[in-house]
């Protein structure tokens, strides 16, 4: 039955607009999921626990309320019943009904109390991790470990506007997952850099909100190895529906491996810097970045959307002069959505992007600026 | 006194100080606001029909849910209200009319600039508001579209409006209820809404203030809203919810109120526990000032202010069960009927519970961490007003109708309507829960591939509801144009002084105080 119905309802979706879901892929996908998910943490399972607690709470009640009112609906109608009662009180009953349900409220309060407490002691934790929420990614820094890196939506615009399949992870991949380690405290500090966001992975019961000049902080101990994905909870903007969270939980040994290479991959970017490059090299490098991190409000085409979102076309800025370019990249522009991307980007990108925006979509300025000019800029402006 | 005394045509709706025709203007403004919402709802569920962007950009679906709020919690819902009030409360109590006649036309009269401007910014260069119907700051202020200034301008006259209305109705009941009709005498309706217009009265202002802070961070350099000013974003969500906890108590009372006349006459029964409903119906109101931060478990509150605000919301569950014990008390050993506004009302009394229960699971701060933003609370609220408000409306809409226009509607159209729009919201807003708690996220414009199904379910369900709700409209159009003519009581025995006028009653309501007996007032 749930099969038929499944497919018929599938089929119809395609007929009516020619959008896909691959029936292979969409055979092995968790669907018709009910019910919340138990998790791998301690917590996530109390709360699951909690959850179905005052589910079947909520289903005796139910039972017994509109048992009561079906039976009457049958029993105490004109048809079966000409001559109404006519009683309007009584005291007994009515302080029963008060009181009981106030005795299974308390009841439920005190379990409920006492993991709320367990979730707010973020005491002794193995690591910290710093969640910065922006419009629309998500950056982790590994205190004390000099790693920090974004974490982006990975799934392609073709796929999102029906163009390419759709694959079981649609929507929750990212190009860089966080990574952590088994059984250790975890804690995560949790801030946002622009509007509010939520930190969210249901496998932890971990929901938090980011909010810009503060300071959140939740923690989990995973359990179980496992790649675990969650989106961003809080309405942040155009796409709050874009930034998922993914989460890869490795063992101890895994986890110290992965740090070395990340922290490898950061010296080596540094050396990178200190080299000139070729216009045609920046250029390259500056679409990447430029896909990853301005297509989003500017368009692929680079005319952004009117009204919302300013054009890079033969504007200005884009083609004016070179030091105010590199200004508005790198400082952002206060009470709009342009954000510093100063401290988001290496120098080495920024200043490919900001290449790459002077040379494409007819604005052939043929001038380029290198890391070190704008590392420069950035150290002048600190003096 | 002169049964006609007023202007004819445009100007008898424009200058109008009569409670009924203020009445009128009140529920087809509302009717109006709730196709216009309804359309933008069904923009976002055809959106949501399958994964993928299919129909609209995420921007424009972003202003499509924060208007769909807007309109029809203030545009729909509130007058509604309003207008159920203005022409059932004189007949209630026994009044010629409301006590402020003029201030009453100003009250409504302001309603359809404030919703002409919140429309217009639909046309405006970046669009809509498209902060959500929450608009939380700073995505509201420094984020925000140009077009947030009209829409502070907006809600600063709707809740004016509101003020005004609930100033005329706390008025008229404490001024000019009829001679022997004591406070512990009024029907519920009167009771539920003189509690609601003094919560209006209470929050309305903070809602103003809120959007005037709004407004000089916006524009006067301001940063209530604004760490790097000093402010803190979390502030407006208090004051937000200040605002807009007792805001959804104000939208379920005088619903409450509705049921609770109407259930009584069909089970041809007295209302069980009249005293309980009343002392119920204020500890909610009461209650509702002290639940606000439920709201917010995710935003990093102190423990003892997540304990707080967990158990001042378990024990809201305990008045509103007693209201609900009370209703299935009364239907008990009555000798029932179901003509159409007793099915919404029963219908109104199950599925409310059923909000009434994902709102106790959502009181669990603990189990909110997953909960909190998820389709799970969309499928909550959407209970509790749909079926909820909407259906008490409704239900309100049947029973006095034929008093309105001493016309009677259809009974069989009246059930399909019933009926399909059960349907329709059930269809549409169950699976919403199945999908929240496996993790969909609200206000999103695409979603991942494993709630698709649901999703599509949901959408046809939405389709239909929303059908229904023309058919509706053809319903009330064709018993004003054509139904039969009804008698003064309407129906078998009804309880109340509205159904000793004849139907439609005089322009002038009670030109002489009626004569309260122990068969008009409550409880019988």
């Amino acid at each position: 039955m749930h099969i038929n119905l499944n497919t018929l309802l599938l089929y119809t979706g395609i007929m009516m607009s020619g959008a896909f879901i691959p029936a292979s892929v969409a055979e092995e996908l968790p669907r018709w999921q009910l019910n919340m998910p138990q998790g791998v943490t301690e917590i996530s399972r109390d709360i699951y626990g909690l959850h179905m607690a005052v589910l079947w709470v909520c289903v005796v009640i139910g039972v017994i309320v509109f048992g009561a009112m079906f039976i009457s609906m049958v029993l105490h109608h004109r048809s079966r019943n000409k001559e109404a009662a006519t009683f309007h009180e009584n005291f007994w009953v009515e302080v029963a009904w008060t009181t009981i349900p106030a005795i299974i409220l308390i009841i439920l309060f005190i379990p409920s109390m006492r993991t709320i407490s367990q979730m707010y002691d973020t005491q002794a934790a193995d690591i910290d991790i710093l969640v910065t929420g922006f419009q629309w990614k998500w950056k982790y820094e590994y205190l004390g470990e000099d790693v920090k890196f974004f974490s982006n939506l990975s799934t392609p615009s073709g796929a999102i506007y029906g163009i390419e399949n759709k694959n079981n992870h649609y929507l929750l991949d990212v190009d860089e997952p966080l990574v952590v380690p088994l059984h250790k405290k975890i804690r995560f500090l949790i801030t946002a850099n622009d509007v509010l966001h939520a930190w969210w992975v249901p496998a932890f019961a971990v929901k938090q909100d980011a909010i810009p000049g503060f300071i959140n902080e939740a923690w989990a101990r995973i359990e179980e190895p496992g790649t675990y994905r969650g989106q961003c909870a809080e309405l942040c903007g155009k796409d709050h529906g874009f930034m998922p969270i993914v989460v890869k939980a490795v063992s101890d040994d895994e986890y110290r491996s992965w740090l070395a290479e990340r922290k490898r991959q950061t010296a080596q970017e540094r050396t990178l810097m200190a080299q000139q490059f070729s216009l045609e090299q920046l250029v390259e490098r500056g679409e990447k970045v430029y896909q990853s991190q301005c297509m989003v409000c500017h368009n692929a085409n680079g005319k952004g959307i009117p009204g919302a979102f300013p054009s890079l076309v033969g504007t200005a800025i884009s083609t004016g002069l070179m030091n105010d370019h590199i200004d508005i990249v790198v400082n952002g522009r206060a009470g709009t959505t342009m954000q510093a991307f100063g401290s988001q980007l290496s120098p080495l990108d920024l200043a490919a992007v900001i290449t790459y925006e002077r040379n494409a979509w007819g604005n052939n300025m043929g001038d380029m600026v290198q890391a070190i000019d704008i590392a420069r800029f950035i150290n002048d402006a600190k003096q | 006194m002169s049964e006609s005394h007023h202007p004819t045509g445009i100007k008898r709706w424009l200058y109008t100080t009569n409670h009924k025709d203020i009445g009128t203007l009140y529920l087809w403004f509302s009717f109006l606001m709730f196709l216009v919402g309804g359309v933008m709802a069904l923009v976002i569920r055809a959106e949501l029909f399958q994964p993928g962007l299919q129909l609209v950009e995420p921007n424009f679906f972003n202003q499509m849910t924060t208007m769909h709020g807007l309109i029809m919690v203030f545009g729909a819902v509130m007058p509604a209200f309003v207008g159920l009030a203005n022409w059932m409360i004189p007949l209630m109590i026994g009044a010629p009319d409301m006590a402020l006649p003029r201030l009453n036309n100003l009250s409504f009269w302001i309603l359809p600039f404030a919703f002409f401007m919140l429309l217009s910014t639909l046309f405006m260069p970046g669009g809509a508001p498209n902060f959500g119907w929450t608009f939380y700051a700073p995505l509201s202020t420094t984020y925000a579209p140009p077009s947030v200034t009209y829409f502070i301008f907006a809600i600063h006259i709707m809740g004016a409006s509101s003020i005004l209305g609930s100033i005329n109705i706390i008025a008229t009941i404490m001024g000019m209820r009829a001679p022997g009709m004591g406070y512990m005498k009024m029907p519920l309706f009167v009771w539920t809404w003189f509690i609601t217009a003094y919560l209006l009265i209470a929050v309305m202002p903070v809602l103003a203030g809120a959007v005037t802070m709004m407004l000089i961070d916006i524009h006067f350099g301001g940063s209530f809203f604004s760490a790097a000013g000093g402010g803190d974003p979390v502030l407006f969500q208090h004051i937000f919810w200040f605002f807009g906890h007792p805001e959804v108590y104000i939208m379920i009372l005088p619903a409450f109120g509705v049921a609770s006349a109407i259930i009584p006459t069909f089970a041809r029964k007295p209302l069980f526990g009249y005293h309980s409903m009343v002392y119920a119906t204020a500890s909610i109101a009461f209650l509702s000032f002290i639940v606000w931060a439920h709201h917010m478990f995710t935003v990093g509150m102190p423990l003892v202010a997540e304990g707080f605000f967990m158990f001042s919301t378990m024990i809201i569950a305990v008045p509103t069960g007693v209201k609900i014990f009370n209703w299935v008390a009364t239907m008990w050993r009555g000798s029932m009927t179901f003509e159409t506004p007793m099915l919404f009302a029963v219908a109104f009394v199950i599925l409310f519970t059923i909000g009434g229960f994902s709102g106790l699971m959502l009181a669990i701060a603990p189990a909110d961490f997953q909960y909190h933003d998820t389709y799970f609370v969309v499928a909550h609220f959407h209970y509790v007003l749909v079926p909820g408000a909407i259906f008490g409306i409704m239900a309100a809409v049947y029973f006095w109708l034929p008093k309105w226009c001493g016309k009677m509607y259809d009974e069989m159209m009246g059930k399909v309507h019933f009926w399909l729009s059960f349907i329709g919201l059930n269809v549409t807003f169950f699976p919403m829960h199945f999908v929240g708690l496996a993790g969909m996220p609200r206000r999103i414009p695409d979603y991942a591939l494993q709630f698709a199904d649901f999703n599509m379910i949901s959408s046809a369900g939405a389709f239909l509801f929303g059908f229904s709700q023309v058919f509706f409209l053809g319903i009330v159009l064709q018993t004003i144009l054509y139904g039969k003519k009804a008698r003064s009581e309407v129906w078998d025995n009804p309880h109340g002084l509205e159904w000793t006028l004849p139907s439609p009653p005089p322009y002038h309501s009670f030109t002489q105080p009626p004569q309260v007996t122990m068969a008009h007032a409550s409880p019988r």
